[in-house]
C-alpha cells in the first residue's frame, strides 16, 4: 500500500525529455517554409501625368540620347544600329561630353536618355537596355566618388547619409531616363 | 595526484542538455516571426528577368505587387497575357487606375513592384504604366533577379 502511494507521486511531473524533439520538429517546419528574400529590382520614378493644356518643357535635341528597341530586341542608338553591350559606353560619352562633341550633350545636368520601345518588344530586351543605362550612371557616380576621395559611390552615400548632407554627385549627374511612348501604329 | 585528476575528468564527460530546448525555442521563435506565408496565389506566370543595376526594397509594407505575364491554364498550358493585382486578375487594364489610386490613399509612400514575365510584350507594361501615372503611383520597381555571372 505504501509502495503504491509513492508511485503515484512520482508520475506527477511532466516528462520534458521530448520537449527538444518537439521544438526541433517545429523549427524544421519553419526553416523550410521561411523565405528570407529581399525584393530586388530596377527602381524608376514615372513622370507625373501631363495636364492637357500644359506643353511639355522644351528639350534640345542634342541633349537627348535616343535609344530604340524594336520588336526583335535589336537596338538603335541615335538612329545607328548598335548592340546592348555598347550602350553603357555610349551613355557615358553622352553624359560626360560637357559640350565637346556637338552630337552629344551640352552638360551632364542637361543630359537625358530616352528609351523607346515598340509595343511588341519583349520585356527582357527592354530590361537589359534599361539595366545597361543604369549601370552607366552607376559607373559615372563611382568615378565622381573616386575623384572626391572615396573608394566608390556606395561609400560616398554612406558618408552623406551619416552627415545628412547634400548628394553633390547626384546634383551634378542626375539619372534622367525617360520611357517614351511607342508611336501610334 | 594523477588518480585524483582522472576522477574529476570522468565526472564532466557529458554535455548538459537541459538548456537545449530553450536554445531551440529561441531559434523557433525567430523563424516564426520572420516567416511570411504566401498569401496570394499568382495566376500568371512570372519568370523574372535578370539585371545588374539592382536596388533593394527594404520596407516591405510599402510595396504593392502587380503581376504581368501569360495566364496559367489547366495542364501546364499558358494563355494570353494577364494582369494580376493582389488575388484577382484584372480583366480591363483601365481598372488598374482605380485599384492603385485606392492603395495610394491608404499608403502615400507606395512603391509598385512590377513582376513581369520575360516573354511579355512591352505594350501591356506600357499600358499599365500609363494607368499608374493616372493613379499617381509614380514610384515603380521592375522586379528582377541578380544576374548570374557567366
Amino acid at each position: 500500500m505504501a509502495l503504491l502511494k509513492k508511485k503515484g507521486r512520482r508520475e506527477a511531473e511532466i516528462p520534458t525529455s521530448s520537449m527538444a524533439d518537439i521544438a526541433f520538429l517545429l523549427l524544421i517546419f519553419f526553416l523550410v517554409t521561411t523565405t528570407i528574400d529581399v525584393d530586388t529590382g530596377i527602381g524608376m520614378v514615372l513622370p507625373p501625368k501631363l495636364e492637357d493644356d500644359v506643353e511639355p518643357p522644351p528639350i534640345k535635341e542634342r541633349n537627348v540620347l535616343k535609344i530604340l528597341v524594336n520588336e526583335q530586341g535589336m537596338v538603335l542608338v541615335e538612329d545607328q544600329p548598335s548592340a546592348v553591350q555598347l550602350i553603357r559606353q555610349e551613355v557615358v560619352t553622352h553624359v560626360m561630353n560637357e559640350g565637346a562633341d556637338p552630337r552629344y550633350a551640352e552638360a551632364a545636368t542637361k543630359a537625358l536618355v530616352s528609351i523607346k520601345t515598340a509595343r511588341e518588344t519583349p520585356y527582357d530586351a527592354y530590361v537589359s537596355v534599361l539595366d545597361e543605362v543604369w549601370m552607366a550612371y552607376y559607373e559615372m557616380w563611382d568615378n565622381e566618388a573616386r575623384k572626391l576621395g572615396y573608394p566608390d559611390y556606395k561609400a560616398y552615400l554612406a558618408v552623406i547619409d551619416a552627415n545628412d548632407s547634400e548628394n553633390e554627385i547626384k546634383d551634378r549627374i542626375k539619372a534622367a531616363i525617360s520611357i517614351a511612348e511607342p508611336d501610334a501604329a | 595526484m594523477a588518480g585524483h585528476f582522472q576522477k574529476k575528468m570522468k565526472t564532466k564527460e557529458d554535455i548538459p542538455t537541459a538548456s537545449l530546448p530553450d536554445i531551440i525555442f529561441m531559434l523557433l521563435i525567430f523563424f516564426m516571426v520572420s516567416t511570411v506565408l504566401r498569401e496570394t496565389t499568382v495566376q500568371v506566370r512570372t519568370q523574372l528577368p535578370s539585371a545588374e543595376a539592382l536596388t533593394k526594397i527594404d520596407q516591405k509594407r510599402l510595396v504593392s505587387y502587380i503581376y504581368i505575364g501569360p495566364r496559367k491554364l489547366d495542364g501546364n498550358r499558358i494563355g494570353e497575357t494577364g494582369v494580376q493585382i493582389d488575388d484577382a486578375l484584372v480583366e480591363d487594364v483601365g481598372n488598374v487606375r482605380t485599384i492603385m489610386y485606392r492603395k495610394l490613399v491608404e499608403q502615400p509612400k507606395l512603391i509598385v513592384s512590377l513582376k513581369v514575365d520575360t516573354t511579355s510584350e512591352m505594350g501591356m507594361v506600357l499600358d499599365v504604366q500609363q494607368e499608374l501615372r493616372e493613379a499617381g503611383t509614380l514610384r515603380i520597381n521592375y522586379s528582377s533577379k541578380r544576374e548570374i555571372p557567366s
